[in-house]
């Protein structure tokens, strides 16, 4: 049991999630059993309201579970102090950027705080991981560019290269893919892959594109009604856990093509 | 950043910049006194005696007070602005301003309801330096109770402006009941004044104004990632609350005691970070916090000399000059660059 932890990324044990109110408890999904190992990209899908974001906001500390544990690098997530748990984990969100005068540099800079000193100076090696980070995400050219002039699929890559320059074992995504084009949804997932490969990080990303992720991911999450199912998608689409995915009135999981098709 | 160099130049030319305007403002006044004497009297070898009295005891305390306060107005308005991420706020959106001017109101009108022999006690000018700052600083730490009780940073700022509403409200009904030439005393001091501090109010002034700038330049880490957005912030290990609560203490503290020593100096705090931000063209706080100290010192300056109305007996309301100046600036700037840098 100890040995397999040791290659845990993000591990959770009979985990709940939901909001406490003052009353009762409301449970969203309970008896969640991840278990996210070292290289591996892993999408996270469900219909909307199933609770992905909770779920996402849960491991990241940002709202507490209501049962259960969550172990990050074997190591439970509330032992973790705020700046040992930024130099673990690093986020991509949703939220908008509040300053957009931030130059593509200077925000992919800003990743480094875990590292810099109390006035926030980068030392040559700060400045050597933000020039990797700006390289693996392809985005060099755009190095001394505003915020403001960047295009949504620019600035999901720099928002990625700027995770990456917090060199943190796992990394996660709240729905990298939206407001972007088709070409780019599969650009930037395609991105995710090649970054698990070359960077042998562990990426945890939302998202409702299903069928790319079946193509892209080594593991996915998959939260329906009654469950939360951790595993490869060609085992997914075996069992017919995509089916129980949505209501079976409108959209069916065709298991040939991996993808979702408009009953006729 | 690598950018930084480029900034060293704007740097030194608005050092510069501040020297002369320094003395410009030190060699202008309602006496003309020759520059060649101005300065023979830092040198000590000045002959005329009233002079040497006129420049050491009232020009100097008065440039100094107004390094002091432009510089840290326009820093709180930068902390503030970064703190909301809100181009719209100043140092005063925290009640600040308007805590100073219930202190002050009740203090000078007042005195009125409570009678005439304590009224003339009570309205020294230390009365109204300490009425200034308890007001300012009591509505502050209601600001801070109920602000604690929140979460979201944006209910702090409404929080902050229904202080304001309320003590407005209570400056106008005291108002209603004092006399003309209360009135005309509370009206005088909202109008600002720079001059008037001896060199023992200078020196208390300076030291908090220092404790506030050293929370600043401590917070210049957290402003830059607050940038990101306060989640984004949290993600990278900052403690939000900490540094929140830090910031507005910076702000109070030199936002309080300015209002106190100055009065309520409008503009500047809001516009400061604005023409700032069009120069140097960045939103790293390392450049902007020593940018803006330059800007808002020499820029005060400026409007100091014009209130001063060189040669002439009047001196015009500072808190005038400061908007008559620093708006055409701001749109002149905007219109220019034809976009709002935040």
């Amino acid at each position: 049991m100890d040995k397999a932890n040791q290659h845990n990324i993000l591990k959770t044990q009979n985990l709940s999630i939901g909001y406490k109110s003052k009353k009762t408890d409301s449970v969203i999904a309970s008896n969640i059993n991840i278990e996210l190992h070292k290289g591996e990209l892993i999408g996270l899908v469900g219909a909307n309201g199933i609770g992905k974001s909770t779920l996402l906001r849960t491991l990241t500390n940002v709202q507490n579970g209501l049962n259960g544990k969550i172990f990050i690098n074997s190591k439970l997530l509330s032992e973790y102090t705020s700046g040992e748990l930024a130099k673990t984990m690093s986020l991509v969100l949703t939220d908008p950027i509040a300053s957009k005068n931030l130059s593509v540099f200077e925000l992919v800079a800003l990743g480094r705080h875990p590292y810099t000193n109390w006035v926030g100076n980068l030392s040559t090696e700060d400045i050597e991981t933000v020039n990797q980070s700006l390289e693996l995400t392809n985005i060099e050219i755009l190095k001394h560019k505003k915020c403001f002039e960047l295009s949504d699929g620019q600035l999901q890559k720099v928002l990625i290269a700027r995770a990456l320059a917090q060199d943190t074992d796992l990394i996660i995504l709240d729905e990298p893919t939206t407001h972007l084009d088709m070409y780019h949804k599969a650009y930037i997932l395609k991105l995710l892959q090649k970054l698990v490969k070359e960077t042998n990080k562990t990426i945890l990303f939302s998202s409702h594109e299903i069928d790319l992720a079946i193509q892209l991911c080594d593991k996915m999450i998959v939260m329906t009604k009654n469950d939360v199912i951790t595993d490869q998608p060609c085992n997914l689409i075996s069992n017919g856990t995509f089916n129980a995915l949505f209501p079976q009135d409108l959209i069916i999981f065709d298991e040939q093509t991996g993808s979702f098709r408009v009953k006729k | 950043m690598p950018k930084t160099n480029t900034y060293t130049l704007s740097f030194i030319a608005l050092i510069f910049l501040l020297i002369i305007c320094f003395f410009l403002n030190i060699s202008l006044g309602s006496v003309s006194i020759p520059t060649k004497e101005i300065f023979n009297s830092f040198l000590g070898t000045i002959e005329n005696d009233n002079w040497q009295y006129i420049i050491q005891d009232y020009r100097l305390p008065k440039a100094i007070t107004a390094i002091l306060v432009g510089s840290g107005l326009g820093i709180s308005g930068l902390l503030m602005q970064t703190l909301f991420r809100n181009p719209l706020a100043g140092p005063f959106v925290l009640g600040i301003s308007s805590g100073a001017s219930l202190g002050v109101a009740l203090v000078i009108l007042g005195s009125g309801i409570f009678g005439g022999v304590f009224a003339t006690l009570l309205v020294s000018k230390w009365t109204i330096v300490i009425a200034a700052s308890l007001g300012s600083f009591l509505v502050l730490l209601a600001v801070l109770v109920v602000s604690s009780k929140v979460r979201d940073t944006m209910a702090i700022l409404i929080i902050g402006l229904m202080f304001g509403s309320i003590t407005a409200a209570v400056v106008s009904v005291l108002s209603y009941f004092s006399s003309a030439e209360q009135l005309q005393q509370y009206i005088f001091w909202g109008f600002g004044s720079l001059g008037n501090l001896s060199w023992n109010e200078v020196f208390i002034f300076f030291i908090i104004y220092c404790l506030g700038l050293l929370l600043s330049i401590i917070s210049i880490k957290g402003l830059n990632t607050l940038l990101l957005g306060e989640n984004y912030a949290k993600s990278l290990g900052l403690n939000i609350k900490q540094s929140r609560f830090i910031i507005i203490i910076a702000t109070s503290l030199l936002a309080g005691t300015i209002t106190a020593f100055a009065g309520p100096i409008a503009f500047i705090g809001l516009a400061i970070p604005h023409i700032t931000r069009q120069v140097f063209n960045t939103s790293n706080h390392k450049i902007l916090l020593p940018a803006v100290f330059l800007f808002g010192s020499i820029i005060m300056l400026i409007c100091d000399s014009i209130a001063q109305l060189p040669t002439s007996d009047y001196t015009l309301p500072i808190n005038a000059i400061t908007s008559l100046i620093g708006a055409p600036v701001v749109i002149w700037l905007l219109v220019r660059k034809r976009k709002m840098i935040f």
